[in-house]
């Protein structure tokens, strides 16, 4: 058993590649080990910007010999049969068995040298490498089937025990030579074996392992803000990318100007974080300190003073950038900047982010005037949704497109307007993702959830709704925002009605606009028609008469997307109680009552509350023997396929007691239940529902409903029918499963 | 401490002995060294080909008038092209940063991963951005393809942010403060006027009409070489047709929509004479180089 250490050395890789790459390397090899039966005990992979190492621990010097038994074609079998079997087994036809009239053929492997082994899986591995992205570089690049790799390869060191492998990849032979740090040692450096790899790197200024190299940028920034009373914002991916652009890594603290503070700390976060891949910090009470942590890749000559003054000025230039873009944007109103939208297109199909924004502005508007969103003053929700794009023409967010609605909110404030707006303005984007916080200040709920409406109207308006995997436009995130405001803020949204709503705004919109270039007076016609959603056909005769049949499919097709639109919500509430850990089938017993009735709940508030009343109710005992006895009245109808009888009608005969208690029962339960979901409790309904659990068990144990009587059995079977009606007023109970 | 002049003459000493043609300055207003023939054209074929030069370089959008102490609309660029990309151009780089005074024991020098791409020359290359000390001082891109075609060899590129690592190098923070040589003359001595006028130029004064019109001659003349088969002077149009569409963007007259198209154009101009210069080498380039394919 000996170690066996392969590195491939090349010019700088690419930080946010190298992990993948560690992983990928140890992957391959070990398959390319595993299909000639070999399994090293471990593989050790480290990985640095010049470099992907592994050490493959515990090979044996040579692979197991195997017999491999193949079952060929019968004796009699005609000549063919015979050679091709020849052929394959590599055999002549006397070192064949005939074993009850089969030939059968032994196949005998020795074992092979590890080192063979590992001279083929080598190149192969380095052939078959899934950069993200790869070149050719130098002589051999006059073909393009010259090698690919992420940047050119240099060297291969592959010592298997003390003995060097021999490979040769594209004219790059293995040898026992690497090089250690670019600058600290420069020359070659020769390893012996596995054993001393990574300690022989290490006293050339290289660390190889990734995690360590990691753990000492993170220690080390950390001692160097406390030496100054700071401590560092965590931040693992940077201290993940700082290791993949150091082979030394050299944590130094400079400061800068605390004038530059005056700039919203956002931006000084993204322009230390982003443009120069510093550490940021804080200070005692918790606010931006004047600092940066910077990662050098050497213990330089004079501890690194020429380095820190280097980057002070490079931060210096950067924040006097950031702090000319923020006083620029300031001399100008939010209102003046919005103008500018009208040059950025939303979506062809669906005009400018000005078209946008005005969409945007009725539907928030409408949202507080309807009573959707409740204790928001309409004219403010207006004026936030007509302002909370303006930032995207502004020269900061086109610096650093990760701050859009943050400035907008900074610019807002800077400009005096009320903080409900400014609020609406930078936390309108919000919920952005599953963990982000959602909004509840009405004003920037009205915001926020007529943005999203907007945006998924108009995509499946145009029929751009997402498929299988693809959805360009984020529309399944937007709908899953719109959820989360509704849950959250216990909104009561008809999705019909807002779809409608909002449907019409783009229809008017994109009609006026397409069709004002034909004659102000049709412009004129189109305007009369305002926002009634009965227009729309209107509007599509009209957009027939002015023969752009373009209009008229356009109209066509937003005029029937409510139902995509509607289902698409479904779905994506579905997926989300399934998250969150509802049962799925509790979630089909609600959805299916609306599917049944062909009236589609689109009130999402309510449609949750039943789930969840649900999904306590069949938790109980009640719940288990409800749907106990409900399924047993449910198949007992199910084999009944014929009509059957409904109704309370008066009996022709005289019932058994049990019949006579669950009819009294229903009596009971039918108005409760059917009070307790007109006043959505739906809990009440259920406990409604309960009180028929006993009536029913014993109605099945003392009653025949197959009775001879023809007039009994169908009396009963209503009856049964009743049970079944009156559970489905809470849900489709035969979705449930157990 | 070296003086602007003195920096450039130092790099093409340097250049010049690792067996680089050491050129002049493209005639032409370009918006970087890549557009330069000696880099553009030359990096296409099998023939090796060093070569190192000064490109002036201009950007009518970055201008600010002579206000911002960073950014210039006009400045330059030093380009160094290798073709095919030597073994050791890493350590030819750095060697002539040593060259310039700057101590990789005592600057951090690293090489941060930026993939280069030219939509308007439809060339891309694998490579890094140069870091010294976090500033950006040089482009280091193997070239993969341009105008299209795969580069076959592939060429190493360099392009030195000479302003910039100037300033770095003397330790000023406006670019006007530069030392142009050792007799006490500035950059801003020499360009601060040329910075205002021409920002007023191109954001205000340069008439759109004509600059269409242009674009538009710059085509049809594209179009006659491209049919006389001298695909030299059909990449001047191209180069000119560039210009002339980054001076429209500068007058805000192009918008989102037309600005694809217009770069697609000039990537049509750019390709096509590509295409050209290759067809017109092909055969004397598969007789002197064995094996290589257009």
């Amino acid at each position: 058993m000996t170690d066996f250490l392969l590195e491939i050395r090349c010019e700088e890789i690419p930080a946010r590649m190298q992990v993948k790459a560690s992983e990928d390397l140890a992957r391959l090899f070990g398959e390319e080990l595993g299909r000639a039966g070999l399994t090293p005990g471990a593989i050790d992979s480290f990985v640095t910007p010049r470099r992907l190492a592994l050490i493959a621990r515990d090979l044996p010097l040579e692979t197991a010999a195997v017999s491999e038994e193949f079952k060929g074609p019968r004796t009699n079998a005609p000549a063919q049969a015979l050679e091709g079997f020849l052929r394959k087994t590599g055999l002549t036809q006397d070192q064949l068995e005939d074993r009850d009239g089969v030939w059968f053929a032994v196949v005998n492997k020795p074992g092979r040298a590890t080192a063979d082994v590992l001279a083929q899986a080598v190149p192969a591995v380095i052939r078959a490498f899934p950069w993200p992205k790869s070149m050719r570089w130098g002589t051999a690049s006059q073909t393009t089937e010259s090698l690919r790799w992420v940047r050119p390869l240099k060297g291969i060191v592959a010592i298997l025990g003390e003995d060097l492998v021999d490979i040769d990849v594209e004219g790059v032979r293995s040898s026992y030579a690497t090089l250690g740090h670019r600058f600290h040692h420069p020359g070659e450096i020769t390893i012996g074996s596995a054993h001393d790899y990574v300690e022989k790197l290490r006293a050339c200024h290289v660390i190889v392992s990734h995690p360590e190299r990691q753990a000492i940028i993170a220690d080390k920034a950390a001692q160097a803000a406390a030496a100054h009373g700071y401590t560092v914002i965590e931040d693992k991916g940077l201290v993940a990318e700082n290791a993949g652009l150091t082979e030394w890594p050299v944590p130094l603290l400079g400061d800068f100007d605390p004038a530059f503070l005056e700039v919203p700390p956002e931006v000084i976060q993204l322009t230390l974080r982003i443009n120069q891949k510093y550490f940021v910090l804080r200070d005692a009470a918790g606010t931006l300190a004047p600092a940066f942590i910077c990662t050098a890749n050497i213990e330089a000559k004079d501890g690194g003073a020429a380095i820190v003054a280097g980057n002070r000025k490079v931060l210096a230039a950067r924040l006097s950038d950031a702090r000319f873009f923020w006083e620029q944007d300031k001399k100008t109103a939010l209102a003046d900047h919005a103008k500018k939208l009208e040059r950025i297109t939303f979506h062809e199909k669906l005009g400018t982010v000005a078209d946008k924004v005005e969409r945007v502005a009725k539907l928030a508007r409408w949202l507080v005037e309807e009573d959707i969103v409740k204790g928001a003053d309409a004219d403010l929700a207006e004026q936030a949704a007509r302002l909370a794009k303006a930032d995207l023409v502004t020269e900061m967010v086109g610096e650093f497109p990760e701050l859009q609605g943050i400035m907008g909110g900074y610019y807002a404030r800077a400009e005096g307007l009320p903080d409900v707006v400014a609020d609406a303005i930078r936390d309108h984007y919000k919920p952005v993702g599953q963990g982000d916080d959602v909004p509840t200040a009405p004003i920037t709920v009205a915001v926020s959830l007529a943005d999203k409406l907007d945006t998924l109207v108009g995509f499946f308006g145009i029929e751009q709704g997402p498929t299988g995997s693809k959805d360009p436009f984020a529309l399944r995130r937007a709908a899953l925002s719109v959820l989360r405001l509704l849950e959250t803020n216990g909104l009561r949204l008809n999705l019909k009605k807002a779809h409608a709503f909002a449907l019409t705004d783009h229809v008017y919109r994109h009609v006026f606009l397409n069709t004002k270039a034909l004659a102000d007076v049709d412009a004129q016609t189109l305007a009369k028609f305002g926002f009634d959603p009965a227009k729309v056909t209107e509007l599509e005769w009209q957009a027939a008469n002015l023969g752009r049949p373009e209009i008229k499919s356009f109209v066509g097709a937003f005029a029937s997307s409510d139902l995509p639109f509607l289902d698409f919500f479904a779905d994506r509430l579905k997926v989300q109680q399934k998250e969150a850990g509802v049962r799925h089938d509790l979630i089909d017993a609600v959805f299916a009552l609306g599917q049944a009735t062909g009236k589609i709940e689109d009130d999402l508030v309510r449609l949750l509350a039943r789930v969840h009343a649900l999904q306590s109710f069949v938790a109980t005992d009640d719940g288990v023997n409800l749907l106990a006895g409900y399924k047993r009245a449910a198949n007992i109808l199910k084999k009944e396929a014929g009509d059957l009888p409904t109704g309370n009608t008066a009996l022709s005969y005289t019932p058994e007691i049990a019949e006579a208690a669950l009819i009294a029962a229903l009596d009971v339960a039918e108005p409760r239940a059917a009070q307790a979901i007109a006043a959505e409790d739906f809990e009440g309904a259920m406990a409604a529902l309960a009180a028929l659990r006993a009536p029913i068990d014993a109605f099945f144990e003392s009653v025949t409903v197959n009775d001879s009587d023809a007039d009994k059995r169908a009396a009963r079977l209503a009856l049964l029918a009743r049970v079944r009606d009156a559970v489905h007023t809470a849900a489709d109970f035969s979705k449930i499963t157990g | 401490m070296l003086s602007f002049q003195d920096l450039i003459l130092t790099l093409h000493a340097y250049w010049g002995k690792q067996g680089c043609v050491i050129l002049q300055p493209y005639d032409m207003e370009v918006g970087a060294g890549t557009f330069h023939p000696a880099t553009t054209l030359r990096s296409l074929g099998p023939q090796p080909w060093n070569a190192a030069y000064v490109q002036p370089s201009r950007r009518p959008t970055d201008g600010r008038y002579g206000e911002n102490p960073n950014r210039l609309q006009h400045y330059y660029q030093y380009q160094v092209i290798m073709k095919p990309s030597p073994a050791n151009l890493q350590e030819l780089y750095l060697g002539s940063l040593v060259e310039i005074g700057i101590d990789p024991l005592v600057h951090d020098i690293r090489f941060v991963e930026d993939d280069w791409e030219s939509p308007t020359l439809g060339a891309w290359g694998l490579g890094w951005e140069v870091w010294c000390d976090g500033m950006e001082v040089t482009q280091f891109t193997y070239f993969q393809q341009m105008g299209g075609f795969d580069c076959k060899p592939v060429a190493g590129e360099l392009t030195y942010g000479l302003e910039r690592l100037a300033m770095y190098i003397q330790g000023v923070d406006s670019v006007y403060d530069l030392k142009f040589n050792d007799a006490g003359v500035t950059y801003g001595e020499v360009f601060l006027e040329n910075e205002k006028q021409m920002s007023k130029w191109n954001f205000e004064v340069a008439d759109t009409e004509k600059l269409f019109r242009w674009f538009k001659d710059c085509q049809a003349e594209w179009r006659q070489c491209i049919d006389a088969n001298i695909p030299l002077a059909a990449y001047d149009q191209a180069i000119k047709a560039s210009h002339v569409f980054n001076l429209l963007q500068a007058r805000g007259v192009i918008s989102v929509q037309e600005r694809a198209s217009y770069m697609g154009q000039v990537r049509d101009m750019a390709k096509g004479s590509c295409e050209a210069w290759i067809a017109s080498n092909a055969d004397e380039w598969s007789v002197k180089f064995p094996g290589w394919t257009a």
